[in-house]
Protein backbone atom coordinates (compact mmCIF):
# COMPACT_ATOMS: atom_id res chain seq x y z
CA UNK A 1 0.00 0.00 0.00
CA UNK A 2 0.82 3.24 -0.67
CA UNK A 3 3.01 5.95 1.72
CA UNK A 4 1.95 9.91 1.83
CA UNK A 5 4.83 12.32 3.11
CA UNK A 6 3.98 15.84 4.21
CA UNK A 7 6.28 17.95 1.93
CA UNK A 8 7.62 21.47 4.26
CA UNK A 9 8.49 23.80 2.17
CA UNK A 10 9.81 27.50 3.14
CA UNK A 11 10.48 30.84 0.52
CA UNK A 12 9.37 28.59 -2.21
CA UNK A 13 11.94 25.95 -1.91
CA UNK A 14 11.11 22.24 -0.44
CA UNK A 15 13.32 21.79 2.77
CA UNK A 16 15.93 19.70 2.97
CA UNK A 17 14.53 17.50 5.50
CA UNK A 18 11.32 16.00 3.19
CA UNK A 19 13.98 14.67 0.79
CA UNK A 20 15.17 12.90 3.73
CA UNK A 21 12.01 11.54 3.95
CA UNK A 22 11.51 10.24 0.08
CA UNK A 23 14.20 8.52 0.79
CA UNK A 24 12.67 6.98 3.88
CA UNK A 25 9.05 6.44 1.72
CA UNK A 26 11.17 4.65 -0.89
CA UNK A 27 12.57 1.87 1.67
CA UNK A 28 9.13 1.21 3.10
CA UNK A 29 7.40 1.43 -0.47
CA UNK A 30 10.12 -1.37 -1.17
CA UNK A 31 8.81 -3.26 1.29
CA UNK A 32 4.60 -3.01 0.73
CA UNK A 33 5.15 -2.83 -2.68
CA UNK A 34 3.13 0.79 -2.96
CA UNK A 35 3.53 4.43 -4.32
CA UNK A 36 4.84 7.41 -2.67
CA UNK A 37 2.63 10.23 -2.70
CA UNK A 38 3.67 13.71 -1.71
CA UNK A 39 1.07 16.29 -0.26
CA UNK A 40 2.29 20.19 -0.77
CA UNK A 41 0.07 22.91 1.43
CA UNK A 42 1.01 25.93 0.64
CA UNK A 43 -0.81 29.32 -0.35
CA UNK A 44 0.45 29.42 -3.76
CA UNK A 45 1.68 26.02 -4.46
CA UNK A 46 2.36 26.10 -8.48
CA UNK A 47 6.22 26.58 -8.82
CA UNK A 48 6.30 24.05 -5.30
CA UNK A 49 4.32 21.51 -7.31
CA UNK A 50 6.79 21.27 -9.95
CA UNK A 51 9.64 21.04 -7.58
CA UNK A 52 8.04 18.52 -5.50
CA UNK A 53 7.55 16.57 -8.85
CA UNK A 54 10.91 16.39 -9.82
CA UNK A 55 12.20 13.89 -6.51
CA UNK A 56 13.09 11.03 -7.97
CA UNK A 57 11.23 8.26 -6.35
CA UNK A 58 7.72 10.50 -5.72
CA UNK A 59 5.01 8.49 -7.68
CA UNK A 60 2.26 11.32 -7.43
CA UNK A 61 2.44 14.49 -5.76
CA UNK A 62 -1.09 16.15 -4.33
CA UNK A 63 -1.50 19.74 -3.74
CA UNK A 64 -4.14 21.59 -1.22
CA UNK A 65 -4.05 25.66 -1.48
CA UNK A 66 -5.23 28.24 1.00
CA UNK A 67 -4.24 30.90 2.18
CA UNK A 68 -4.31 29.53 5.27
CA UNK A 69 -1.37 26.95 4.59
CA UNK A 70 1.36 30.17 4.04
CA UNK A 71 1.97 29.10 8.01
CA UNK A 72 2.42 25.93 9.05
CA UNK A 73 -0.57 26.04 12.23
CA UNK A 74 -0.93 22.15 12.88
CA UNK A 75 -4.70 22.52 13.54
CA UNK A 76 -4.82 23.00 9.61
CA UNK A 77 -1.96 20.89 8.43
CA UNK A 78 -3.05 17.90 10.17
CA UNK A 79 -6.92 18.23 9.45
CA UNK A 80 -5.90 18.52 5.79
CA UNK A 81 -3.95 15.22 6.30
CA UNK A 82 -6.55 13.37 7.90
CA UNK A 83 -9.07 14.24 4.76
CA UNK A 84 -6.39 12.58 2.46
CA UNK A 85 -5.20 9.72 4.75
CA UNK A 86 -7.36 7.05 3.28
CA UNK A 87 -6.15 4.18 1.69
CA UNK A 88 -2.24 4.81 2.78
CA UNK A 89 -0.14 2.87 5.06
CA UNK A 90 2.10 4.74 5.92
CA UNK A 91 2.50 8.33 6.72
CA UNK A 92 5.25 10.22 7.43
CA UNK A 93 6.64 13.52 8.44
CA UNK A 94 10.08 14.92 9.11
CA UNK A 95 11.19 15.05 12.69
CA UNK A 96 11.49 18.99 12.75
CA UNK A 97 9.61 21.73 14.77
CA UNK A 98 7.01 21.52 11.91
CA UNK A 99 6.93 17.91 11.69
CA UNK A 100 6.68 17.08 15.45
CA UNK A 101 4.18 20.04 15.78
CA UNK A 102 1.57 18.00 13.33
CA UNK A 103 2.45 14.27 13.32
CA UNK A 104 0.79 13.69 16.59
CA UNK A 105 -2.49 15.31 15.92
CA UNK A 106 -2.88 12.97 13.28
CA UNK A 107 -2.14 9.68 14.67
CA UNK A 108 -4.68 10.75 17.55
CA UNK A 109 -6.56 12.12 15.26
CA UNK A 110 -6.75 8.28 13.48
CA UNK A 111 -6.32 6.85 16.74
CA UNK A 112 -3.55 5.21 15.95
CA UNK A 113 0.09 5.51 18.27
CA UNK A 114 2.67 7.97 16.48
CA UNK A 115 6.04 6.60 15.87
CA UNK A 116 8.82 9.43 16.64
CA UNK A 117 11.95 10.14 14.83
CA UNK A 118 13.15 6.68 13.17
CA UNK A 119 16.17 5.93 12.06
CA UNK A 120 15.67 3.01 10.37
CA UNK A 121 13.38 0.90 8.48
CA UNK A 122 13.66 -2.93 9.34
CA UNK A 123 9.97 -3.61 7.55
CA UNK A 124 6.84 -2.21 6.73
CA UNK A 125 5.92 -2.51 10.43
CA UNK A 126 8.87 -2.37 12.34
CA UNK A 127 11.16 0.68 12.97
CA UNK A 128 14.70 1.78 15.13
CA UNK A 129 14.26 5.09 17.20
CA UNK A 130 16.46 6.06 19.82
CA UNK A 131 15.24 6.89 23.34
CA UNK A 132 16.65 8.11 26.53
CA UNK A 133 18.89 10.88 24.37
CA UNK A 134 20.31 7.79 22.62
CA UNK A 135 21.83 6.01 24.95
CA UNK A 136 19.14 2.79 24.03
CA UNK A 137 17.74 2.24 20.53
CA UNK A 138 14.47 0.53 20.87
CA UNK A 139 12.87 -1.25 18.25
CA UNK A 140 9.37 -0.91 17.78
CA UNK A 141 6.53 -2.73 15.63
CA UNK A 142 3.36 -1.02 14.62
CA UNK A 143 0.39 -3.23 14.12
CA UNK A 144 -1.69 -0.38 13.45
CA UNK A 145 -3.66 0.17 10.13
CA UNK A 146 -1.64 3.52 8.96
CA UNK A 147 1.41 3.76 10.58
CA UNK A 148 2.24 7.29 11.39
CA UNK A 149 5.51 8.49 11.71
CA UNK A 150 8.11 11.42 12.22
CA UNK A 151 11.67 9.96 10.45
CA UNK A 152 14.98 11.70 11.61
CA UNK A 153 16.19 13.53 8.36
CA UNK A 154 19.94 12.43 9.19
CA UNK A 155 19.45 9.13 9.17
CA UNK A 156 18.50 8.84 5.56
CA UNK A 157 20.39 10.35 2.86
CA UNK A 158 18.23 12.82 1.03
CA UNK A 159 16.92 12.00 -2.60
CA UNK A 160 18.25 14.31 -5.30
CA UNK A 161 15.96 17.44 -6.33
CA UNK A 162 15.87 16.98 -9.73
CA UNK A 163 15.28 13.46 -12.15
CA UNK A 164 11.69 12.51 -11.17
CA UNK A 165 9.13 13.11 -13.27
CA UNK A 166 5.20 12.56 -10.64
CA UNK A 167 1.78 13.25 -11.58
CA UNK A 168 0.08 16.61 -10.32
CA UNK A 169 -2.77 16.58 -8.78
CA UNK A 170 -4.78 19.07 -6.80
CA UNK A 171 -6.95 18.31 -4.30
CA UNK A 172 -9.17 20.03 -1.70
CA UNK A 173 -8.21 21.81 1.69
CA UNK A 174 -9.78 21.16 4.93
CA UNK A 175 -11.52 23.34 7.12
CA UNK A 176 -9.68 25.86 8.36
CA UNK A 177 -9.38 26.64 12.39
CA UNK A 178 -10.23 30.18 13.23
CA UNK A 179 -9.55 29.53 17.11
CA UNK A 180 -5.44 29.40 16.08
CA UNK A 181 -3.77 32.63 14.37
CA UNK A 182 -0.13 33.20 13.01
CA UNK A 183 1.02 36.45 15.03
CA UNK A 184 4.88 36.63 13.22
CA UNK A 185 8.24 35.48 13.72
CA UNK A 186 11.56 36.56 13.98
CA UNK A 187 14.12 34.11 12.20
CA UNK A 188 17.38 34.10 12.28
CA UNK A 189 19.16 35.69 8.65
CA UNK A 190 22.10 34.09 8.35
CA UNK A 191 23.65 33.49 4.46
CA UNK A 192 25.49 30.81 6.46
CA UNK A 193 23.94 26.67 5.55
CA UNK A 194 21.23 25.39 7.53
CA UNK A 195 22.55 23.89 10.53
CA UNK A 196 20.89 20.41 9.92
CA UNK A 197 21.51 19.77 6.67
CA UNK A 198 25.51 21.40 6.84
CA UNK A 199 28.52 19.67 5.43
CA UNK A 200 30.37 20.92 8.76
CA UNK A 201 29.17 22.33 11.95
CA UNK A 202 31.04 24.40 14.08
CA UNK A 203 29.35 24.46 17.90
CA UNK A 204 30.24 26.49 20.91
CA UNK A 205 29.52 25.79 24.50
CA UNK A 206 29.69 27.73 27.81
CA UNK A 207 33.52 28.03 27.40
CA UNK A 208 32.76 30.85 24.92
CA UNK A 209 31.49 32.88 27.53
CA UNK A 210 29.90 35.65 26.27
CA UNK A 211 27.66 36.42 22.91
CA UNK A 212 30.73 38.37 20.76
CA UNK A 213 33.06 35.63 21.09
CA UNK A 214 31.14 33.52 18.77
CA UNK A 215 32.00 35.67 15.86
CA UNK A 216 35.33 33.59 16.30
CA UNK A 217 33.33 30.44 15.48
CA UNK A 218 31.55 32.81 12.91
CA UNK A 219 35.21 33.54 11.36
CA UNK A 220 36.10 29.46 11.05
CA UNK A 221 32.52 28.67 10.26
CA UNK A 222 33.19 31.23 7.40
CA UNK A 223 36.51 29.51 6.19
CA UNK A 224 35.27 26.28 6.45
CA UNK A 225 31.51 26.69 4.35
CA UNK A 226 30.33 25.56 7.84
CA UNK A 227 26.60 26.31 10.10
CA UNK A 228 27.37 27.25 13.18
CA UNK A 229 25.39 25.13 16.59
CA UNK A 230 25.73 25.42 20.19
CA UNK A 231 25.28 23.96 23.53
CA UNK A 232 22.20 24.62 25.98
CA UNK A 233 24.26 26.39 28.14
CA UNK A 234 25.35 28.80 25.28
CA UNK A 235 21.78 29.18 24.01
CA UNK A 236 20.22 29.54 28.26
CA UNK A 237 23.08 31.88 28.86
CA UNK A 238 21.94 34.01 25.37
CA UNK A 239 24.98 33.76 23.63
CA UNK A 240 23.52 32.81 20.15
CA UNK A 241 19.34 32.00 19.85
CA UNK A 242 17.68 28.75 20.76
CA UNK A 243 17.81 27.64 17.37
CA UNK A 244 21.51 27.27 17.61
CA UNK A 245 20.92 24.73 20.11
CA UNK A 246 22.02 20.16 19.21
CA UNK A 247 21.07 17.58 21.05
CA UNK A 248 18.59 15.72 22.57
CA UNK A 249 15.78 18.47 22.73
CA UNK A 250 17.49 20.81 20.48
CA UNK A 251 18.67 19.67 16.66
CA UNK A 252 19.79 16.67 15.80
CA UNK A 253 23.25 17.03 12.91
CA UNK A 254 24.90 14.55 11.69
CA UNK A 255 27.78 16.81 9.42
CA UNK A 256 31.32 15.22 8.08
CA UNK A 257 32.80 17.08 10.57
CA UNK A 258 31.52 18.52 13.74
CA UNK A 259 33.62 20.85 15.85
CA UNK A 260 32.87 20.99 19.33
CA UNK A 261 34.45 23.82 21.11
CA UNK A 262 34.37 24.63 24.50
CA UNK A 263 31.71 22.07 25.32
CA UNK A 264 31.61 19.88 28.04
CA UNK A 265 29.81 16.60 26.18
CA UNK A 266 27.39 16.37 28.18
CA UNK A 267 24.77 13.04 27.37
CA UNK A 268 22.12 15.59 26.00
CA UNK A 269 24.30 17.43 23.74
CA UNK A 270 26.10 14.25 22.77
CA UNK A 271 22.50 12.93 21.48
CA UNK A 272 22.42 15.70 19.01
CA UNK A 273 25.74 15.01 17.00
CA UNK A 274 27.42 11.46 17.94
CA UNK A 275 26.49 10.26 14.56
CA UNK A 276 28.50 13.15 12.62
CA UNK A 277 31.27 11.00 10.85
CA UNK A 278 34.38 12.65 12.31
CA UNK A 279 34.33 14.73 15.71
CA UNK A 280 36.41 17.53 16.82
CA UNK A 281 36.65 18.50 20.21
CA UNK A 282 38.66 21.43 21.69
CA UNK A 283 38.44 21.56 25.78
CA UNK A 284 41.15 22.63 28.45
CA UNK A 285 39.76 19.95 30.45
CA UNK A 286 41.23 17.14 29.56
CA UNK A 287 38.30 14.91 31.48
CA UNK A 288 35.74 16.99 29.51
CA UNK A 289 33.47 13.78 28.06
CA UNK A 290 33.32 14.47 25.11
CA UNK A 291 37.13 13.39 24.19
CA UNK A 292 35.38 10.17 24.86
CA UNK A 293 33.22 10.66 21.19
CA UNK A 294 36.22 12.74 19.54
CA UNK A 295 38.08 11.40 16.38
CA UNK A 296 40.05 14.31 17.42
CA UNK A 297 40.98 15.78 20.26
CA UNK A 298 43.03 19.09 21.34
CA UNK A 299 43.17 20.30 25.06
CA UNK A 300 44.12 23.74 24.70
CA UNK A 301 41.87 27.03 26.14
CA UNK A 302 40.02 28.10 22.90
CA UNK A 303 41.28 31.85 22.89
CA UNK A 304 44.83 30.39 21.74
CA UNK A 305 43.28 27.71 19.61
CA UNK A 306 40.31 29.45 17.74
CA UNK A 307 42.82 32.42 16.43
CA UNK A 308 45.41 29.78 15.31
CA UNK A 309 42.79 27.19 13.54
CA UNK A 310 41.72 30.52 11.79
CA UNK A 311 44.93 31.43 10.71
CA UNK A 312 45.97 27.75 9.64
CA UNK A 313 42.76 27.28 7.69
CA UNK A 314 43.67 30.60 5.86
CA UNK A 315 47.44 28.78 5.02
CA UNK A 316 45.42 26.48 2.65
CA UNK B 1 -9.53 29.11 35.66
CA UNK B 2 -8.06 26.28 36.33
CA UNK B 3 -4.93 24.83 35.02
CA UNK B 4 -3.99 21.16 34.63
CA UNK B 5 -0.01 20.61 34.52
CA UNK B 6 1.02 17.34 33.17
CA UNK B 7 4.03 15.67 35.89
CA UNK B 8 5.89 12.24 34.67
CA UNK B 9 8.34 10.61 36.22
CA UNK B 10 11.30 9.76 34.45
CA UNK B 11 15.15 8.50 35.37
CA UNK B 12 16.84 11.40 36.20
CA UNK B 13 18.41 13.41 33.46
CA UNK B 14 22.01 13.12 35.32
CA UNK B 15 21.70 9.36 35.25
CA UNK B 16 22.73 7.34 32.39
CA UNK B 17 20.44 4.81 31.04
CA UNK B 18 21.17 1.17 30.74
CA UNK B 19 20.40 -1.37 28.59
CA UNK B 20 18.56 -4.29 30.91
CA UNK B 21 20.71 -7.30 30.18
CA UNK B 22 17.03 -8.92 28.36
CA UNK B 23 17.02 -5.98 26.01
CA UNK B 24 13.37 -5.38 27.13
CA UNK B 25 13.46 -2.02 28.08
CA UNK B 26 16.00 0.13 30.45
CA UNK B 27 17.06 -0.83 33.93
CA UNK B 28 14.97 1.40 36.33
CA UNK B 29 15.61 -0.40 39.79
CA UNK B 30 17.26 1.33 42.46
CA UNK B 31 18.42 4.33 40.03
CA UNK B 32 17.16 8.16 40.94
CA UNK B 33 14.17 8.91 39.26
CA UNK B 34 12.82 12.94 39.16
CA UNK B 35 10.12 14.76 38.00
CA UNK B 36 10.92 15.21 33.89
CA UNK B 37 12.66 18.30 33.00
CA UNK B 38 9.87 20.38 30.91
CA UNK B 39 7.26 19.41 33.36
CA UNK B 40 9.14 21.23 36.28
CA UNK B 41 8.83 23.89 33.50
CA UNK B 42 5.38 23.73 33.16
CA UNK B 43 4.45 23.52 37.27
CA UNK B 44 6.40 26.99 37.08
CA UNK B 45 4.79 28.40 34.52
CA UNK B 46 1.10 27.86 35.84
CA UNK B 47 2.03 29.27 39.26
CA UNK B 48 3.50 32.33 37.68
CA UNK B 49 0.08 32.56 35.74
CA UNK B 50 -2.20 31.95 38.90
CA UNK B 51 0.22 34.45 40.79
CA UNK B 52 -0.24 37.05 37.89
CA UNK B 53 -4.15 36.55 38.80
CA UNK B 54 -5.27 34.49 35.24
CA UNK B 55 -5.83 31.27 37.34
CA UNK B 56 -7.09 30.18 40.88
CA UNK B 57 -6.06 26.59 40.78
CA UNK B 58 -3.00 24.49 39.90
CA UNK B 59 -3.75 20.39 39.40
CA UNK B 60 -0.97 18.70 39.24
CA UNK B 61 -1.81 15.49 37.26
CA UNK B 62 0.68 11.69 36.97
CA UNK B 63 0.39 8.79 34.95
CA UNK B 64 1.94 6.21 36.21
CA UNK B 65 2.85 3.87 39.40
CA UNK B 66 2.46 4.65 42.96
CA UNK B 67 5.98 6.20 43.23
CA UNK B 68 4.70 9.01 40.96
CA UNK B 69 3.09 10.23 43.78
CA UNK B 70 6.63 11.19 45.02
CA UNK B 71 6.44 13.50 41.68
CA UNK B 72 3.27 15.11 42.60
CA UNK B 73 4.13 15.96 45.91
CA UNK B 74 7.41 17.86 44.22
CA UNK B 75 5.12 19.60 42.14
CA UNK B 76 2.52 20.11 45.45
CA UNK B 77 6.07 21.47 47.48
CA UNK B 78 6.78 23.93 44.67
CA UNK B 79 3.20 25.20 44.61
CA UNK B 80 0.71 23.35 42.99
CA UNK B 81 -2.93 23.35 44.94
CA UNK B 82 -3.71 19.30 44.25
CA UNK B 83 -3.11 16.31 42.81
CA UNK B 84 -4.35 13.47 40.96
CA UNK B 85 -2.55 10.30 40.04
CA UNK B 86 -3.48 7.40 37.66
CA UNK B 87 -2.34 4.72 38.86
CA UNK B 88 -1.16 2.35 36.50
CA UNK B 89 1.87 -0.29 36.58
CA UNK B 90 2.15 -0.74 32.79
CA UNK B 91 4.11 1.66 30.38
CA UNK B 92 2.08 3.27 28.42
CA UNK B 93 2.02 5.09 24.83
CA UNK B 94 1.38 8.96 24.49
CA UNK B 95 -2.02 8.20 22.75
CA UNK B 96 -3.13 6.44 25.94
CA UNK B 97 -1.59 9.11 28.41
CA UNK B 98 -3.16 11.52 26.06
CA UNK B 99 -6.86 9.49 26.47
CA UNK B 100 -6.43 9.62 29.72
CA UNK B 101 -5.35 13.10 30.19
CA UNK B 102 -8.85 13.86 28.28
CA UNK B 103 -10.57 11.93 30.31
CA UNK B 104 -9.57 14.15 33.55
CA UNK B 105 -10.38 17.20 31.67
CA UNK B 106 -13.77 16.32 31.22
CA UNK B 107 -13.93 15.97 34.54
CA UNK B 108 -12.14 19.41 35.46
CA UNK B 109 -12.69 21.34 32.61
CA UNK B 110 -9.44 23.41 32.74
CA UNK B 111 -8.91 26.64 30.62
CA UNK B 112 -5.41 25.50 30.37
CA UNK B 113 -3.33 22.16 30.23
CA UNK B 114 0.22 22.64 30.40
CA UNK B 115 2.62 19.80 29.50
CA UNK B 116 6.20 19.36 29.14
CA UNK B 117 7.13 19.61 25.27
CA UNK B 118 8.92 16.37 25.66
CA UNK B 119 9.15 13.06 28.50
CA UNK B 120 13.04 12.74 28.38
CA UNK B 121 12.67 8.83 28.73
CA UNK B 122 10.71 7.89 25.23
CA UNK B 123 11.58 11.47 23.73
CA UNK B 124 8.27 11.08 22.09
CA UNK B 125 7.40 14.62 22.15
CA UNK B 126 3.68 13.56 21.25
CA UNK B 127 1.07 14.14 24.20
CA UNK B 128 0.43 17.23 24.06
CA UNK B 129 -0.19 17.72 20.71
CA UNK B 130 -2.33 14.51 20.70
CA UNK B 131 -4.15 16.02 23.85
CA UNK B 132 -5.53 18.83 21.91
CA UNK B 133 -6.72 16.73 18.38
CA UNK B 134 -8.67 14.84 20.80
CA UNK B 135 -10.44 17.66 23.10
CA UNK B 136 -10.34 20.20 20.34
CA UNK B 137 -8.64 22.20 22.89
CA UNK B 138 -5.91 24.50 20.69
CA UNK B 139 -2.45 23.67 20.82
CA UNK B 140 0.79 25.73 21.02
CA UNK B 141 4.03 23.64 21.60
CA UNK B 142 7.51 24.60 22.57
CA UNK B 143 6.48 27.76 24.04
CA UNK B 144 9.30 30.02 25.63
CA UNK B 145 6.81 32.59 26.32
CA UNK B 146 3.15 32.97 27.11
CA UNK B 147 0.96 36.31 27.38
CA UNK B 148 -2.52 36.30 28.05
CA UNK B 149 -4.14 39.17 26.01
CA UNK B 150 -7.72 39.29 27.82
CA UNK B 151 -9.32 36.39 29.35
CA UNK B 152 -9.47 34.14 26.78
CA UNK B 153 -6.73 34.28 24.39
CA UNK B 154 -3.08 33.62 24.28
CA UNK B 155 -0.13 34.54 22.79
CA UNK B 156 2.36 31.96 22.71
CA UNK B 157 6.16 32.64 21.45
CA UNK B 158 7.51 28.91 20.05
CA UNK B 159 10.52 28.16 19.34
CA UNK B 160 11.06 26.57 16.13
CA UNK B 161 13.93 25.42 14.10
CA UNK B 162 14.44 28.90 12.20
CA UNK B 163 14.22 31.00 14.95
CA UNK B 164 11.00 32.07 17.00
CA UNK B 165 7.29 32.56 16.02
CA UNK B 166 4.02 34.01 17.24
CA UNK B 167 0.67 32.38 17.45
CA UNK B 168 -2.20 33.20 19.39
CA UNK B 169 -4.88 30.57 20.53
CA UNK B 170 -8.22 30.85 22.13
CA UNK B 171 -8.82 29.09 25.36
CA UNK B 172 -8.97 26.52 26.18
CA UNK B 173 -5.53 25.39 25.03
CA UNK B 174 -2.56 23.19 25.19
CA UNK B 175 0.30 24.09 25.42
CA UNK B 176 4.09 22.74 26.02
CA UNK B 177 7.24 24.45 27.47
CA UNK B 178 10.42 24.42 25.73
CA UNK B 179 13.64 25.42 27.84
CA UNK B 180 13.45 29.06 27.86
CA UNK B 181 10.39 29.25 29.04
CA UNK B 182 11.16 30.00 32.74
CA UNK B 183 13.64 28.99 35.21
CA UNK B 184 11.78 26.53 38.07
CA UNK B 185 11.57 27.34 41.49
CA UNK B 186 13.33 25.07 44.48
CA UNK B 187 10.55 23.45 46.60
CA UNK B 188 11.23 25.08 50.00
CA UNK B 189 11.36 23.25 52.86
CA UNK B 190 8.11 24.68 54.71
CA UNK B 191 6.28 24.16 51.68
CA UNK B 192 7.16 20.31 51.02
CA UNK B 193 5.76 19.76 55.13
CA UNK B 194 2.79 21.48 53.59
CA UNK B 195 2.55 19.78 50.05
CA UNK B 196 2.36 16.79 52.49
CA UNK B 197 -1.49 17.60 53.66
CA UNK B 198 -2.89 18.82 49.95
CA UNK B 199 -5.41 16.75 48.41
CA UNK B 200 -3.74 13.75 46.20
CA UNK B 201 -6.41 11.74 44.37
CA UNK B 202 -5.64 7.94 43.03
CA UNK B 203 -7.84 6.66 40.30
CA UNK B 204 -6.94 2.72 39.47
CA UNK B 205 -6.71 3.39 35.73
CA UNK B 206 -9.44 0.54 35.27
CA UNK B 207 -11.46 2.97 37.01
CA UNK B 208 -11.29 5.62 34.36
CA UNK B 209 -13.06 3.23 31.58
CA UNK B 210 -9.99 4.70 29.53
CA UNK B 211 -8.84 1.86 26.74
CA UNK B 212 -5.33 2.19 26.66
CA UNK B 213 -4.28 -1.08 24.94
CA UNK B 214 -1.99 -0.35 21.77
CA UNK B 215 -0.81 -1.71 18.76
CA UNK B 216 2.52 -0.06 19.28
CA UNK B 217 4.94 -2.87 20.96
CA UNK B 218 8.37 -2.94 21.58
CA UNK B 219 10.32 -5.63 20.31
CA UNK B 220 13.52 -5.08 22.13
CA UNK B 221 15.98 -2.03 23.35
CA UNK B 222 19.40 -2.28 22.19
CA UNK B 223 22.86 -0.08 23.34
CA UNK B 224 23.50 1.81 20.26
CA UNK B 225 26.71 1.52 18.40
CA UNK B 226 29.76 3.11 20.29
CA UNK B 227 32.66 4.88 18.65
CA UNK B 228 36.08 4.01 18.22
CA UNK B 229 38.13 6.30 20.62
CA UNK B 230 39.93 8.51 18.92
CA UNK B 231 43.65 10.41 19.28
CA UNK B 232 44.56 13.50 21.00
CA UNK B 233 46.80 15.66 19.03
CA UNK B 234 49.62 18.01 20.45
CA UNK B 235 48.85 21.02 18.52
CA UNK B 236 46.62 23.13 16.15
CA UNK B 237 48.86 22.36 13.01
CA UNK B 238 48.37 18.47 13.70
CA UNK B 239 44.78 18.76 14.06
CA UNK B 240 44.38 20.80 10.62
CA UNK B 241 47.17 18.66 8.94
CA UNK B 242 44.80 14.94 10.38
CA UNK B 243 41.27 17.23 9.18
CA UNK B 244 43.13 17.75 5.49
CA UNK B 245 45.54 14.62 5.21
CA UNK B 246 43.74 11.71 7.37
CA UNK B 247 39.92 12.07 7.73
CA UNK B 248 39.83 14.34 4.60
CA UNK B 249 37.07 16.32 5.63
CA UNK B 250 38.28 20.04 5.15
C1 LIG C 1 15.79 18.47 29.85
C2 LIG C 1 17.17 18.81 29.40
C3 LIG C 1 17.40 18.94 28.05
C4 LIG C 1 18.65 19.29 27.59
N1 LIG C 1 18.86 19.40 26.25
C5 LIG C 1 20.08 19.75 25.79
C6 LIG C 1 20.34 19.86 24.39
O1 LIG C 1 19.47 19.63 23.54
N2 LIG C 1 21.59 20.25 24.00
C7 LIG C 1 22.59 20.51 24.90
O2 LIG C 1 23.70 20.88 24.47
N3 LIG C 1 22.38 20.38 26.20
C8 LIG C 1 21.14 20.03 26.67
N4 LIG C 1 20.95 19.95 28.03
C9 LIG C 1 21.99 20.48 28.93
C10 LIG C 1 23.14 19.52 29.20
O3 LIG C 1 22.79 18.67 30.28
C11 LIG C 1 24.39 20.35 29.61
O4 LIG C 1 24.07 21.14 30.72
C12 LIG C 1 24.90 21.27 28.50
O5 LIG C 1 25.05 20.52 27.29
C13 LIG C 1 26.24 21.86 28.90
O6 LIG C 1 26.67 22.79 27.95
P1 LIG C 1 28.24 23.12 27.82
O7 LIG C 1 28.96 21.87 27.48
O8 LIG C 1 28.35 24.26 26.87
O9 LIG C 1 28.59 23.69 29.25
P2 LIG C 1 29.51 23.06 30.39
O10 LIG C 1 29.08 21.71 30.74
O11 LIG C 1 29.59 24.09 31.45
O12 LIG C 1 30.91 22.92 29.68
C14 LIG C 1 31.72 23.99 29.30
C15 LIG C 1 33.03 23.39 28.83
O13 LIG C 1 33.86 24.41 28.33
C16 LIG C 1 35.19 24.14 28.71
N5 LIG C 1 35.90 25.42 28.71
C17 LIG C 1 35.67 26.49 29.53
N6 LIG C 1 36.52 27.49 29.23
C18 LIG C 1 37.30 27.05 28.21
C19 LIG C 1 38.37 27.63 27.48
N7 LIG C 1 38.80 28.88 27.72
N8 LIG C 1 38.97 26.88 26.53
C20 LIG C 1 38.55 25.61 26.27
N9 LIG C 1 37.54 25.02 26.93
C21 LIG C 1 36.93 25.74 27.89
C22 LIG C 1 35.08 23.51 30.07
O14 LIG C 1 36.24 22.71 30.34
C23 LIG C 1 33.83 22.67 29.93
O15 LIG C 1 34.11 21.34 29.52
C24 LIG C 1 19.70 19.54 28.50
C25 LIG C 1 19.47 19.37 29.86
C26 LIG C 1 18.22 19.01 30.31
C27 LIG C 1 18.00 18.84 31.78
N1 LIG D 1 2.79 9.33 32.37
C1 LIG D 1 2.65 10.65 32.33
N2 LIG D 1 2.19 11.32 33.41
C2 LIG D 1 2.05 12.66 33.39
N3 LIG D 1 2.35 13.42 32.33
C3 LIG D 1 2.81 12.81 31.24
C4 LIG D 1 2.99 11.41 31.17
N4 LIG D 1 3.49 11.10 29.95
C5 LIG D 1 3.61 12.26 29.28
N5 LIG D 1 3.20 13.29 30.05
C6 LIG D 1 3.19 14.73 29.69
O1 LIG D 1 3.38 14.86 28.29
C7 LIG D 1 4.62 15.51 28.01
C8 LIG D 1 5.21 14.97 26.74
O2 LIG D 1 5.50 13.60 26.85
P1 LIG D 1 5.88 12.67 25.60
O3 LIG D 1 4.84 12.89 24.58
O4 LIG D 1 5.87 11.28 26.16
O5 LIG D 1 7.25 13.09 25.15
C9 LIG D 1 5.45 15.33 29.27
O6 LIG D 1 6.42 16.36 29.40
C10 LIG D 1 4.38 15.41 30.35
O7 LIG D 1 4.03 16.75 30.63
Amino acid sequence: MNTLILAEHEDGELRAATLSVVACARQLAEHSAGEVHLLVAASDAEGLAAKAAALPGVDKVLVATDAAYEHELAENLAALVVKHADDYEHILFAETASGKNVMPRVAALLDVSGVSGIIEVKSADTYVRPIYAGNALATVRSEDAVKVITVRPTAFDAVASAGGSAAVDSVDAADIDAGVSFVGQELSDSDRPELTSADIVVSGGRGMQNGDNFSMLDEIAGKLGAAVGASRAAVDAGFVPNEYQVGQTGKVVAPNLYLAVGISGAIQHLAGMKDSKVIVAINKDEEAPIFQVADYGLVADLFDALPELSTALEAG
Amino acid sequence: MKIIVGVKRVLDYNVKARVKADKSGIELQNVKMSMNPFDEIAVEEALRIKEAGHAEEVVVVSIGPTASQETIRTGLAMGADRGILIETEELLQPLAIAKLFKHVIDKESPGLVILGKQAIDGDNNQTGQMLSALTGMRQATFASKMEFEGSDVLKVTREVDAGLESIRVSLPAVVTTDLRLNEPRYAKLPNIMKAKKKPLEIIPVADTGVDVTSKLSVVEVNEPPTREAGVIVSSVTELVDKLRNEAKVI
